[in-house]
């Protein structure tokens, strides 16, 4: 346990420096020269001298490593991501208003994408080929093929046409009125949970499977145990540790998938502004917030891993 | 009656063509039916031209937001343009846009995958480190970032396209690779002296032609999804490129209440191309290895799967 968790966090540091170059390569190549900006913003003669004055001023004279390590450094020990290019604020800010949101109809999609997937992927794999399985794989596939998008927009048009009702579109914060707020996130996270449950729900029906195959199983059957018994007791936690593990790979789908739902029923979380910044070409908000997506991602990453190692008795007692 | 070696493998090898179509549709109908949908696509994809009534952009003020009727199989759009014609050529596009995207990442996921699964070492310790970093973030989110740099237009959205999925992929090459190489015949290769190169190309890739093939038809549909769901937020492929995801686009959906046909034939067209590729990418995931995890065995013991290969035996047998 104790060599699995050294592992596993000695292996987060790499991936957390390749991410952090993967993002500040994108802050470099941001199109349109920062210098030629900042002159016009501010309507400075455009001559040479000036022009080394500003790349100075900006940092942008040193080696490139220096310009990271300076970032880099910022972030870690100022929390300063930048500030954005049209409005007057601290791209972190932006960031913290908008993040409770996000994080809300990520877990609320989550839930329900688990409270599907798992006992019709269960059951699928406990009634194989027989009719259930097949209705459910076909739920499955159909909630991988129709997108969140089409289901979304149908949403919002069409009882808004026969019924004249529409899904509630004014933010209330939780703590004010959590009713409200929860009939709010209701259908966005319902739709979201109905996207992201299609693979969840296959790959528990997978490896239910595998797991029925094996000879505990047999045995357990053998003793002439009752079904549901042997999947209780025998199956089931063999079969969904390694499925906690895939939630950890399904995070970034689900981050994704908060931008198209944002959008369609205006939250304003972080989803919502990265759209709106690349609208604006605000580059500090967009790199910004893919920093910060990207460290959450990792982080869950590696907390889901982590907690395998417990969960597994393998790992656990070694 | 003696046949020369070759002959003999090529036999076998048309053999095996013919029996993978019988058993395709012999042992999964869905798949079969999925098979079908993409030949379909494929079709309507190359003879758009001939099969599309109007063009695609055929602006028809007067006859703006009809329903659907003889002259206007699908209706029109809020331009007077033909929503049947332009889901048609939308099938081109998404064929062009699939086809070219998925053939870069192919390539690029093998040429990732290939070479550090066999190299090793701590070239694949690096490279590995670096996927996991970029699979840290959204795919969707890496796409509309990557279009807020670079701009919109095809060939841009196919090469994002191609750069995202072609770094997601080669993990599952990588795989794939890390055991084929522990065959015997790799080693006995290096014995005699092949070259690294002539080991990966002449050894190990044709071994791992399988995933590849099922890798590519189940990334033809994430690139089909992939692309509708950029061009639903407005940074796909610019209008008026006739493309299903940006004709539910959110920007349309003010006409889709006074023409809800609009939100409805792009949807079905892209729920159904995609439904379809992707079971059959299914089908031929399970016909061309067994072996693959996708729980093509069966689990015996329980009393009701008992109970009705009891009476399947039974009803044979009468």
């Amino acid at each position: 346990m104790r060599d699995f968790l050294i592992r596993r966090l000695l292996a987060l540091i790499p991936t957390l420096f390749f991410a952090t170059i993967i993002v500040f390569f994108a802050i470099r190549i941001t199109p349109g020269s920062i210098i030629d900006l900042m002159v016009t913003q501010h309507d400075i003669d455009a001559s040479g001298t000036s022009r080394e004055k500003i790349r100075h001023a900006l940092g942008l004279d040193v080696p490139i490593y220096i310009q990271y390590g300076t970032w880099v450094k910022n972030i870690v020990l100022h929390g300063d991501l930048g500030r954005s290019l049209w409005k007057e604020t601290a791209v972190v800010d932006e960031v913290k208003e908008r993040l409770p949101i996000t994080f809300e109809l990520g877990v609320l999609g989550l839930v329900i994408a688990l409270i599907i997937a798992f006992p019709v992927g269960i059951y699928s794999a406990m009634r194989q080929d027989t009719a259930g399985d097949y209705i459910g794989r076909t739920i499955a596939i159909l909630g991988l093929a129709v997108p969140g998008f089409v289901i979304g927009t149908w949403v919002m048009v069409f009882p808004s046409m026969w019924w004249g009702w529409s899904p509630p579109l004014q933010y209330v914060p939780l703590l004010k009125d959590p009713v409200a707020n929860l009939k709010m996130f209701l259908i966005p996270s319902v739709i979201l949970g109905a996207s992201m449950s299609a693979v969840t729900m296959r790959m528990t029906r997978t490896m239910m499977l595998e797991v029925l195959r094996q000879d505990y199983i047999r045995t357990a059957w053998a003793k002439g145990l009752k079904e549901l018994l042997v999947v209780r007791r025998h199956a089931l936690k063999n079969t969904l540790i390694p499925v906690i593990t895939l939630i950890g790979l399904q995070l970034p789908i689900l981050i994704g998938g908060t931008v198209i739902i944002e959008q369609i029923f205006a939250l304003p979380g972080m989803g919502l502004l990265m759209l709106e910044a690349i609208n604006q070409r605000d580059y500090p908000i967009i790199t910004g917030l893919m920093l910060v997506m990207g460290l959450v991602i990792l982080l869950i990453n590696v907390l889901v891993d982590l907690s395998y190692g417990y969960l597994d008795p393998k790992v656990r007692y070694k | 009656m003696s046949v020369t070696y070759d002959e003999f493998a090529a036999r076998k090898r048309r053999s095996f063509a013919l029996s993978f179509f019988r058993r395709l549709f012999k042992e999964k109908p869905l798949g079969a039916i999925g098979g079908v949908i993409f030949v379909i696509l494929l079709f309507t994809g190359i003879f758009a031209n001939f099969l599309a009534p109007h063009g695609y952009n055929e602006i028809n003020p007067i006859d703006r937001l009809q329903a659907p009727s003889a002259k206007y199989f699908f209706g029109t759009d809020n331009l007077g343009r033909d929503l049947f014609s332009r889901v048609i050529y939308g099938a081109r596009l998404s064929v062009i846009i699939g086809f070219s995207a998925t053939t870069i990442s192919i390539i690029l996921s093998t040429i990732i995958g290939l070479f550090t699964g066999f190299v090793g070492g701590k070239v694949d310790l690096v490279v590995q480190r670096f996927v996991d970093a970029w699979m840290c973030f959204p795919g969707l989110i890496i796409l509309i970032v990557a279009v807020s740099f670079v701009g919109p237009g095809m060939i841009q959205v196919i090469g994002i396209l191609g750069l995202q999925y072609g770094i997601a992929g080669s993990r599952i090459i990588r795989g794939s690779v890390v055991s084929t190489r522990e065959n015997m015949y790799v080693e006995a290769a290096r014995a005699v002296g092949a070259s690294t190169i002539r080991q990966m190309l002449r050894h190990i890739l044709p071994n791992i032609m399988a995933p590849i093939i099922v890798l590519f038809t189940t990334r033809i549909a994430a690139v089909i999804l992939a692309e509708a769901s950029m061009s639903f937020l407005g940074l796909g492929v610019p209008p008026p490129a006739p493309s299903w995801g940006g004709m539910l686009s959110g920007n349309g959906r003010d006409y889709m209440y006074l023409a809800p046909w609009l939100a409805i034939f792009p949807a079905i067209a892209l729920a159904v191309v995609v439904y379809g590729i992707n079971v059959f990418g299914d089908a031929i995931r399970d016909l061309l290895d067994p072996r693959l995890k996708g729980g093509s065995g069966r689990y015996s013991g329980s009393n009701v799967q008992i109970k009705r290969q009891a009476k399947q035996k039974e009803a044979k047998a009468a």
